[in-house]
C-alpha cells in the first residue's frame, strides 16, 4: 500500500495553522515580557544585594535552568492546581510556566548586562545629580539593553520554539494544529511538512527583526 | 513517603532510559558534529553550503516537531514502521548535531590559521594537522559550550516521552496515573533532573579547569 500525498485537508484547515502560529508568537512575546520583568528585578537585586540573596537567586537560576520545560509544564498545569485547589486555563498555565522558565535565563543575561555598564557612567550620573531611580532608568537600563540585545534575540527565538511543547496541555498553538490534523484527518506527513516551514519562517523573521534592532541600537565597539 | 518509596524503582528505570537516550544522542551528535564542523571549515564549498543550510534549517525548527516528523512522518512515507526509540534518538541526534556542528566550527575557526600553515610547513598531512595541531587547541573552546549543550540534551530527552518511551518523564506520568498525587511526584522528578544536570555542569567546570592551561 502506498501513501498518496494530499494537502487538501491541510489547506482546508489552514486557519488552525495560521491562528496556531499567531498564538505561538503571542505566547512567546507575553512570556518574554513577564520573564524580563522578573529577570530584570532579580538581576538588579543580585547585583546590589547581600551575599545570601545572591545565593538564593543563583539557586533559583540553577534550578529552573536544569529542568526540562515539559516537566515544568506538567507541574504547573496538573501539579500546582491539585495542591492549591484552584484551576486555570491551559494558556494561562503555559504562560506562567514559560515566564518563570525564561526568567531564569533572563536573570543571567541581564546580570551580565548590568555588570557591563561601566562604573564611570554611574559616577557621571551621580555627578550630574541624578537620583538612584533616574540613574537606573536613564543610565543602567539603556546601556544594559544595548549590550544584551543579541542574547535577548536568541533567547526570544528559543522561547518561541519552546512554545511547541504547549500542545501537551491542549493550548491550540501551531504544533497542536499539526497534531489535530494527524489525529483527525490522518494527513501526517502533510501536517508536519507545513508546520515545520512555518516555524522556520517565523524564526528567521524574528532573527531578522533582532538583527535590525541590533544595527539600530547595539553598543558600538 | 511511602509513595515515594513505592515509586522509586519505577522512576529509577525511567532515569536509566533518560540517561541512555541522552548518552546515545550525545555520542552520535558529538561524532557527527565534529566531523561536520571540520568539513564546514575545510571542506569543499558544496559541502560547506550543505552544512550551512542544514544547521540553519535545524535552528528554526522545534525539537518536538522534528521528533513527530521522524516518528509519524517517516513511516508513512517509507511505508514501514519505525521503532519509537530509534525514531526519537535519530530525531534528537539530527537536532543536536546542528548545534554541535556550530560549536565545533566556532572552536576550530577560533584557532589562528597560522597554526595550520605551520603544520603544513613541517609537512603534516591534513588529518595529522587536525589531530596534532588544531583539535588539541580547539578543544578548550569547544568544551564549555558543548557541556552546556549536553544539559540541553538531557532536558530535550524528556520529549521522547511524547512518543511513548518510558523515560523519567513518562515514568512519572505513569506513577501519577496510578496514585493520583501529581505534586510530590513532579517534585521528585524535578529533583532527579536537577541532580543529573547539575552533576553534568559541575563536572564540566572541573573539566574546564583542567583544559584551561593557557590563560588569555
Amino acid at each position: 500500500m502506498t501513501y498518496h500525498i494530499n494537502y487538501n485537508f491541510v489547506w482546508q484547515y489552514f486557519d488552525k495553522f495560521y491562528w496556531g502560529l499567531l498564538l505561538s508568537i503571542e505566547l512567546a512575546v507575553i512570556s518574554i515580557l513577564i520573564g524580563s520583568i522578573i529577570g530584570f528585578g532579580l538581576a538588579l537585586i543580585y547585583v546590589d544585594g547581600p551575599r545570601w540573596i545572591r545565593r538564593l537567586i543563583a539557586a533559583y537560576v540553577e534550578f529552573f535552568r536544569n529542568q526540562p520545560l515539559l516537566l515544568l509544564v506538567y507541574l504547573v498545569f496538573y501539579g500546582v492546581p491539585s495542591v492549591g485547589g484552584f484551576k486555570y486555563s491551559p494558556t494561562v498555565s503555559f504562560i506562567i510556566t514559560l515566564s518563570v522558565y525564561s526568567s531564569a535565563y533572563l536573570v543571567e543575561i541581564f546580570r551580565s548586562g548590568l555588570d557591563a555598564v561601566p562604573r564611570g557612567l554611574l559616577d557621571a550620573g551621580k555627578a550630574i545629580g541624578l537620583s538612584p531611580w533616574q540613574r537606573l532608568l536613564h543610565v543602567r537600563l539603556p546601556t544594559m539593553l544595548r549590550v544584551t540585545l543579541p542574547a535577548l534575540g536568541n533567547q526570544f527565538v528559543s522561547l518561541f520554539k519552546d512554545t511547541s511543547i504547549a500542545f501537551v496541555i491542549a493550548v491550540p498553538e501551531l504544533t497542536y494544529a499539526a497534531k489535530w490534523i494527524t489525529t483527525n484527518k490522518f494527513r501526517i506527513f502533510e501536517a508536519y511538512s507545513v508546520a515545520a516551514p512555518m516555524y522556520l519562517v517565523a524564526c528567521y523573521a524574528m532573527f531578522a527583526i533582532f538583527a535590525l534592532l541590533e544595527r539600530r541600537f547595539a553598543a558600538r565597539r | 513517603m511511602e509513595l515515594a518509596l513505592y515509586s522509586l524503582p519505577f522512576l529509577w528505570q525511567g532515569t536509566l532510559i533518560t540517561l541512555a537516550v541522552a548518552a546515545l544522542v550525545a555520542v552520535f551528535s558529538l561524532v557527527l558534529g565534529v566531523l561536520l564542523g571540520t568539513l564546514a571549515c575545510f571542506g569543499l564549498s558544496p559541502f560547506r553550503w550543505t552544512i550551512r543550510i542544514y544547521c540553519d534549517l535545524i535552528r528554526g525548527i522545534p525539537a518536538v516537531v522534528l521528533i513527530f516528523m521522524v516518528y509519524y512522518g517517516l513511516p508513512v512515507l517509507l511505508s514501514f514502521p519505525i521503532n519509537n526509540f530509534l525514531a526519537a534518538v535519530v530525531a534528537l541526534t539530527v537536532f543536536t548535531t546542528g548545534q554541535v556542528t556550530e560549536i565545533a566550527r566556532g572552536a576550530i575557526q577560533s584557532i589562528h590559521f597560522g597554526q595550520a600553515e605551520a603544520g603544513k610547513a613541517i609537512g603534516l598531512g591534513f588529518w595529522s594537522r587536525m589531530i596534532y595541531v588544531i583539535f588539541p587547541q580547539a578543544v578548550r573552546r569547544f568544551l564549555p559550550p558543548w557541556v552546556n549543550n549536553l544539559t540541553d540534551v538531557v532536558k530535550g530527552s524528556a520529549l521522547v516521552s511524547l512518543v511513548g518511551i518510558v523515560d523519567l518523564m513518562l515514568a512519572i506520568q505513569q506513577v501519577i496515573g496510578r496514585v493520583y498525587e501529581p505534586m510530590p511526584l513532579y517534585i521528585v522528578g524535578s529533583i532527579l533532573y536537577f541532580l543529573i544536570n547539575y552533576g553534568l555542569s559541575s563536572a564540566s567546570q572541573r573539566l574546564e579547569g583542567h583544559f584551561a592551561y593557557i590563560r588569555e
